[in-house]
């Protein structure tokens, strides 16, 4: 117990000794704040169930996620052994999700690889240099964000082939657009703040001034429309892949386990509610922790 | 050798029918070494003066020259050697991701500052920091601290020239006193030549050796604090504006 | 002062539960107001400007005001329903406070508040109201009144914003005035003038005014009595033409760190803060 209460005291010290030190003590604080917050706490940890299923998935299995049995078909939830019951061939549901989570933290992944990156430095780059290149950064946005997602993800479905790949493309491609307006409008108002005029009167280059004091302050509302955004992404993957558009079958992906239950909802529910409910907790999740990292992010450091 | 020199100075902000003029026709010459003080109601243009030596306004005309160089378009690396700023608010001059010590020795690097460690704890003595101050973050420094950290900051790169705008006028009486004299003291020990912008002629009086009145963008009078004190004023808005103050008596 | 006190405060506490305890703005203070003017000063943090509102009941939760007894006219107003509080508001006791940019409301014109604030406590046709809008806009020195009604607050100057804030606040005909800061976001030379328009109607109106104020020389001017508060208590209460013979170090530390103008020091006086002043009780301000 005093090893605990020792590191507390190190991290919530008034005068840090190191760097080390105070940039801990400004994540413990931060962690402090969000642990208070029940909902964001329930949120993270439904989040952290998603991503243990999604390891542990060949070892939390109960079946063999792609072996049909056709004798076994449409077996309701506690059957046979199976916890969650069997879809239309006889597959288990309940292994079906485990390895769905692969996919769906795959599509979430690349898509927060891709999309707040490449919005942050299109939108603080024409926030901060203005004019010409403003103008022209900020209408290639525009055009990108006129993209109606779908109809992107047929044209690439047409032209290179189904796959989730594809799908994760269509999505990235139109998910920038709000990273970059968002990173622009935050760029506009920090510009004109003293301490970056401070810092320009030090000599400071436009590079290191946007990439080491404009990024950093970006990156907090970028976090939270990012967590937000996430329920939306897993929630388009889903409608994509009900519409045949992103991973093909017989892939365990949520959404298309959604669309192949489709015919037997009257009779056995379970097959496409089952995975409707998996996205709606992971987006549920997703939006609550969203909301406690706004409130631990935003007021605090920005409003003193 | 005089250390600023200003002739016939401009500024304005926006074009043609919406265009402000907010420095008009402006000369004025700082010694080497002098305390100068630039005084003035709201919108009499006094800050927009120091922003445009800075280099921080785009749209100006006229002929500055600093410590020998004159100034153009853009500032040099030796220009922000000589000339640094301490600005207004201290809520807002120092990056709230930031620790004391990531600011100096950014500072410090930027400038060329070979021993960045040896030199950090002698900047934060000269302010009246102590070494326990180093790793804090801006929001858990007090007003006056925080402009310490800003004056450790413009102190960095060993200036000759300290631009300062309106430095107390954000913080609590007392720890403006502290603040001052803090300013007082820098200004004996490394030789520094100030112009300080100031709404307070109270502060002005107590700091400077010249002062310069400024009304509406324009230069009104220059006058030495001895003046300044026995309140003997050419003009008569001066006149007013020292009547004014010692009637609040700040 | 025959009658009830205007204001009879004993014993007020401002408290914030906060995550991390509970933080007391204001500690135990105990003040009566009466037909006067009563300055409170102190610096940022010490609580004068939680007192203000605490006597308004203008404070949200979190924070929190208990009191002994806080009166108005002898009537107790800390008990009250909010409904009949909101009648008090504006209607018997008003607030101005420091700068009028965020104080008025940006979207409306000047007439529409101002026949708004009166409307809310009395019930006048459109038409008086109007009239008497135009009549406090003269009161408060501002030439062009009619123009003046039409005016967003973004259209005027700092002074005569504060000025219309002034008479906004004062259209009802309320007894207590508490003004926070009133004049600290305004040029000198306007600061005099807003001064001047709030000592005519103080005076005039025979109202009680709360002048909450950093500065501790303007208020020796304008106010009748002082009481200076450090961290939440009140260190020192005097009578205004007897400030030079102010005996707490913390009013003498106020006093001295200003610089002046006539008589310049070297150094000016550095405060030196006795971590006893915030234990010592809070002296009674009770006339």
């Amino acid at each position: 117990m005093s090893t605990t209460q020792s590191w507390r005291t190190w991290l919530l010290t008034e005068e840090p000794a190191s760097r080390r030190q105070a940039r801990l003590a400004a994540w413990y604080k931060g962690w402090l704040s969000l642990r208070a917050n029940t909902l964001a706490m329930l949120g993270l940890a439904v989040l952290a169930l998603l991503i243990l299923a999604a390891i542990f998935a060949p070892v939390l299995a109960t079946h063999d996620p792609f072996a049909q049995d056709l004798g076994a078909r449409l077996l309701a939830p506690g059957e046979g052994g199976h916890i969650l019951g069997t879809d239309s061939l006889g597959r288990d549901i309940y292994s079906r999700l485990l390895y769905g989570a692969r996919i769906s933290l795959y599509i979430v992944g690349l898509v927060v690889m891709v999309a707040p990156v490449v919005g942050l430095i299109m939108g603080t780059v024409a926030g901060y240099a203005g004019g010409v290149l403003d103008v022209i950064l900020m209408r290639i946005t525009d055009i990108f964000l006129a993209f109606p997602r779908l109809i992107l993800a047929l044209a690439f479905v047409a032209a290179l082939g189904a796959g989730i790949e594809n799908a994760v493309l269509a999505i990235a491609l139109t998910a920038w657009p709000p990273y970059a307006r968002i990173a622009r409008a935050e760029t506009l108002t920090i510009r004109n703040s003293d301490y970056i005029h401070a810092i320009k009167l030090q000599g400071a280059g436009p590079l290191r001034i946007v990439t080491r004091h404009i990024w950093p302050m970006c990156i907090s509302s970028l976090m939270i429309r990012v967590t937000l955004d996430m329920a939306g992404i897993i929630l388009t993957a889903a409608g994509l892949g009900f519409l045949g558009l992103g991973a093909q079958p017989p892939s365990p992906e949520w959404g298309a386990m959604i669309s192949e239950g489709r015919q037997y909802i009257l009779d056995s529910w379970w097959v496409a509610t089952i995975p409707g409910l998996a996205i709606f907790a992971i987006s549920l999740a997703f939006n609550l922790l969203g909301d406690g990292l706004r409130d631990i992010l935003d007021p605090k450091e920005d409003n003193q | 050798m005089s250390a600023l020199s200003i002739e016939h100075l401009n500024v304005w902000f926006g074009t043609g029918a919406e265009r402000t003029d907010a420095v008009r026709d402006v000369s004025l010459d700082v010694g080497l070494g002098e305390s100068f003080g630039l005084v003035g109601e709201s919108g009499s243009g006094k800050s927009t003066i120091l922003r445009a030596i800075a280099g921080l306004v785009p749209t100006w005309s006229g002929r500055m020259t600093v410590a020998g160089e004159t100034l153009g378009k853009k500032r040099s690396k030796a220009f922000y050697r000589k000339v640094q700023m301490v600005f207004q608010d201290p809520y807002g001059s120092l990056h709230p991701r930031q620790t004391v010590d990531r600011v100096l020795s950014e500072a410090m690097q930027l400038h060329g500052v070979r021993d960045i460690d040896a030199r950090m704890g002698r900047l934060l003595d000269d302010v009246g920091l102590g070494a326990g101050f180093r790793f804090r973050f801006p929001h858990q420094l007090s007003g006056g601290q925080r402009q310490r950290v800003a004056i450790a900051r413009a102190l960095a790169s060993e200036p000759q020239v300290l631009l300062l705008d309106e430095p107390t006028s954000a913080l609590d009486v007392s720890v403006q006193a502290e603040i001052l004299n803090l300013l007082a003291d820098l200004r004996r020990d490394h030789g520094l030549t100030y112009v300080m912008v100031s709404h307070d002629l109270g502060i002005v009086g107590h700091l400077c050796d010249r002062i310069a009145v400024m009304q509406d963008g324009q230069l009104v009078e220059v006058l030495g604090v001895e003046a300044m004190r026995r309140l003997e004023a050419q003009s008569p808005y001066t006149q007013h504006l020292l009547e004014s103050s010692i009637h609040a008596i700040r | 002062m025959t009658d009830a006190p205007l204001l009879d405060v004993e014993n007020l506490w401002v408290r914030f539960r906060t995550r991390t305890g509970v933080f007391d703005a204001v500690r135990g203070l105990s003040f009566t107001l009466g037909r006067e003017r009563l300055g409170i000063v102190g610096e940022s943090g010490s609580g004068k400007s939680m007192t203000g509102r605490a006597v308004l009941r203008l404070i949200r939760p979190p924070g929190m005001i208990e009191a002994d007894r806080l009166d108005m006219h002898g009537e107790d107003i800390l008990g009250l329903p909010e409904k009949r509080m909101r009648k008090l508001r504006g209607g018997r006791i008003s607030m101005i406070m420091q700068d009028p940019k965020f104080s008025l409301n940006p979207v409306m014109t000047v007439g529409q508040q101002l026949i708004e604030a009166l409307r809310a406590h009395e019930p006048v046709s459109r038409r008086e109201a109007r009239a008497r809008a135009l009549a406090t806009l003269d009161e408060v020195a501002i030439r062009d009144p009619e123009r003046v009604l039409g005016l967003y607050p973004h259209e005027v100057s700092g002074g005569m914003g504060q000025r219309i804030m002034i008479a906004m606040m004062l259209l009802p005909d309320p007894e207590i005035l508490v003004a926070d800061e009133p004049t600290s976001a305004l040029d000198v030379s306007v600061q005099l003038q807003v001064l001047d328009i709030i000592d005519k109607l103080v005076r005039d109106r025979g109202m009680g005014l709360m002048f909450i104020s950093h500065d501790l020389n303007l208020v020796a001017k304008f106010c009748d009595r002082i009481m200076i508060m450090y961290a939440g208590r009140i260190v020192e209460t005097c009578k205004a033409s007897e400030l030079a013979r102010a005996q707490h170090p913390y009013t003498l530390g106020l006093l001295n760190s200003v610089p002046d103008l006539e008589h310049p020091r070297d150094r000016l006086e550095v405060l030196q803060r006795d971590p006893a002043w915030r234990d010592a009780p809070s002296v009674s301000a009770r006339a």
